[in-house]
């Protein structure tokens, strides 16, 4: 018996080996204490990054894209947020349990990340240089030339020119776009495993958010990290993730292969943000669409599907109950809602 | 930066000119007597002719214009050919003089700077040296017992005035415990270990009373500077670069938050010169303050006028080199 049982294991064991997610979040929940009362940020949230792949998170603004990133890497300032509930894995090994040690070369070292907002992200009395070099030399052991050698390096890979100069200038001196690049370069520094890339193309104009694009697939080939790339834009998601999740008033509410989200979109949110995506095919494009109503307010843990209110399909059972996510159409689409699409109905789910 | 400094300087010469004019006619408006205090037996005329001596016959413009050059011209050459050895003319220049001694003022203030220094300057240092950790850790660890304690600390501190808890001090440290004496004396001289060591327990007691005012505005100060920018996303930045706590709080927080500390730090520098005319009265220090207030009290114009308006130029002059630190401190501001 134990033969039988071990062999199917260890093909799973060693199927595992490439395909063992990096990171792997399991149920995490975070509330933000306010003055008004807790607010319910990130509910139940989980979701896996496998070794090279770019997994992109779509939503509208306050879902809770952000806060769930920082949550899982501890990066919320506490009080006012609080960790609820969950876990968080890098290679198997839980975050949370980590010493401060541990965690400080996860951070930088094995995980970077690139903030939202690259006006405000970079200290502005550190010239660029010393910022890219700090964890160089903190991760890395760099002497300070080599260090410089590198973060040059850097600079050059992200596409900023005469880097060597631009060491020591200050962030006041590059533009929005370059700062970007700049918060890029940083967040590759150590070639981490995963990046953690938080739109970092909504606050640039188009041909410099179309740069960043290509440089971050370019990136992606040449060192082979595991991305998670947050934006609104669903356009953007389209050309490079392999798998999308949408989030919903801090939750996932919809996730899949690329393809089968853009195919064979399950959610009525999912749908719904589908369709304010301007189609560039059509000779002229339609009017831009909008969804609805308001995202609800994360005052209270749903008891019903937060989206109903807003939903064109809700049903009884959308107010009495909250929808789980669970499998449907092709394998690893999964959804959390009650209502099948009409389409989608005469399928048997695998 | 340069030209910046140079242009500032030239628009501080009529400032100042201004300045020194609105000094001179407020003072010589004012209806005192230099001779008031002088035996009640000197007959009138005998009074006019003092008056005379001292020049007040002359028209306030004469007297005006005596008082500018012997300030602007003839003190900073004496200065010069003290400080040199070399000499301008016959060195037989008109001096700003003070009525009550007949001495020259600024030879008076030179006598006086030294404990002024010693005191009120040791006390904004120790102030600084004392606020600026409370400040951090208050911030960092706001609402903590730490930051409550240092909330009524300053609280306490700023709003008890310098007279009353100098003589708290020195009913506590002088009278019960006879730890350090409650009289600064200013002819103690330092020349070996125990003067030194006498020297540094009679500077304790004034030091520690003024220090701790200092401190506690500063810490107030530097504590809201540090919240304004711990909670700044680069914060956030420098800890997902994953460096240490103390880096990103004593390095990346403190370096921003300093700056501008450091700016009102200087800005505040020239009160160090005015002296702490209260706490240099309740310690019998006699610095700058005490000269003031003796100058005002026996009617001595020239000395007033000559104090006021050198503190009148520190403050122009700490200005300018607020704004300059902050250039020097903030890359982000260019003078040019
Ligand atoms: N410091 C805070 N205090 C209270 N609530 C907060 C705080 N930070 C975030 N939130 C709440 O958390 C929710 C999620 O915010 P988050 O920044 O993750 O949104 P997002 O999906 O990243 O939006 P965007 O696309 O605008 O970046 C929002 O509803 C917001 O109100
Ligand atoms: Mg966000």
């Amino acid at each position: 018996m134990p033969l039988a049982d071990g062999a199917p294991a260890t093909a799973q064991q060693t199927n595992g080996v490439d395909d063992a997610p990096v990171l792997e979040v399991e149920g995490l929940e975070t509330v933000f204490d306010t003055r008004d009362g807790a607010v319910h940020a990130v509910n139940g949230v989980s979701f896996h990054l496998r070794p090279g792949e770019l997994l992109g998170v779509v939503g509208e603004s306050g879902s809770g894209k952000s806060v769930t990133m920082m949550s899982a890497l501890q990066l919320l300032p506490s009080p006012p947020a609080r960790r609820t509930g969950g876990m968080v894995r890098f290679r198997g090994q839980d975050v949370d349990a980590m010493t401060p040690k541990a965690m400080r070369r996860l951070r930088g070292g094995e995980i970077g990340f690139v903030f939202q907002d690259p006006m405000t992200s970079l200290n502005p009395v550190f010239t660029v240089g010393f910022q890219i070099m700090e964890p160089l030399r903190k991760h890395l052991r760099l002497s300070k030339p080599e260090a410089r050698k590198r973060a040059a390096e850097l600079l050059a890979m992200v596409g900023i020119p005469s880097p060597e100069a631009r060491l020591n200038d200050y962030p006041h001196q590059f533009s929005g776009g370059m700062r970007q690049r700049v918060m890029i370069a940083i967040a590759l520094a150590c070639e981490p495993g995963v990046v953690i890339a938080d739109e970092p193309t909504t606050a640039l104009d188009v041909t410099i958010q179309a740069q960043i694009i290509e440089l971050v697939k370019d990136l992606r080939q040449r060192l082979g990290a595991a991305i998670v790339w947050i934006t609104h834009d669903l356009g953007v998601i389209a050309g490079i993730a392999d798998r999308v999740a949408v989030m919903y008033a801090g939750r996932i509410v919809e996730e899949g292969p690329v393809l089968e989200i853009f195919e064979d979109p399950r959610h009525p949110y999912t749908r719904a943000l589908l369709e304010t995506m301007p189609h560039l095919e059509g000779d002229r494009p339609q009017r831009l669409r909008t969804i609805p109503g308001q995202p609800p307010v994360l005052m209270e843990t749903p008891v019903a599907c937060s989206f109903a209110p807003r939903c064109p399909h809700a049903f009884d059972k959308c107010l009495a109950a909250d929808p789980r996510l669970e499998p449907c159409g092709a394998a690893g689409h999964r959804v959390a809602c009650w209502w099948t699409p009409p389409e989608a109905e005469t399928e048997v789910p695998a | 930066m340069l030209t910046y400094t140079l242009r500032r300087l030239a628009f501080a010469v009529p400032a100042l000119l201004a300045i020194s004019f609105i000094i001179f006619a407020i003072l010589d408006l004012a209806p005192s007597d230099p001779t008031a205090q002088l035996p009640l037996t000197i007959p009138p005329e005998v009074r006019e002719k003092i008056r005379l001596s001292l020049g007040l016959g002359e028209p306030f413009a004469v007297r005006y214009w005596k008082w500018l050059i012997q300030f602007f011209v003839n003190e900073p050459l004496n200065l010069i050919e003290q400080w040199t050895g070399w000499s301008f003319g016959d060195g037989d220049r008109l001096r700003v003089l003070s009525w009550q001694t007949r001495s020259p003022v600024v030879d008076l203030i030179a006598q006086r700077m030294p404990q002024t220094l010693w005191v009120v300057g040791m006390s904004y240092v120790l102030g600084a040296l004392i606020a600026i950790p409370i400040g951090v850790i208050s911030a960092y660890r706001q609402y903590s017992w730490f930051d409550q304690f240092g909330t009524l600390f300053s609280m306490v501190g700023f709003s008890i005035p310098t007279f009353f808890t100098g003589l708290l001090f020195i009913v506590i440290f002088s009278v019960n415990l006879e730890w350090f004496p409650s009289i600064y004396d200013t002819t103690h001289e330092v020349t070996d270990w125990e003067s030194f060591v006498f020297q540094i327990k009679q500077m304790i007691m004034p030091t520690m009373v003024l220090g701790l005012y200092n401190a506690s505005q500063i810490s107030r100060f530097m504590r809201a500077s540090m919240l304004d920018n711990l909670g700044q996303d680069y914060v956030r930045t420098a800890r997902a670069k994953g460096m240490t706590e103390k880096v990103v709080v004593l390095v990346h927080v403190m370096r921003n938050s300093l700056i501008p500390v450091v700016t009102v730090l200087a800005l505040n520098l020239p009160q160090v010169f005015g002296g702490a005319i209260i706490t240099e009265q309740i310690f019998k220090v006699n610095g700058l303050g005490q000269l003031l207030i003796g100058a005002i009290e026996g009617g001595d114009i020239p000395t007033v006028q000559t104090l006021t308006f050198i503190f009148a130029v520190l403050i122009v002059l700490f200005n300018l080199i607020a704004d300059l630190l902050y250039g020097i401190l903030d890359p982000r501001i260019r003078y040019d």
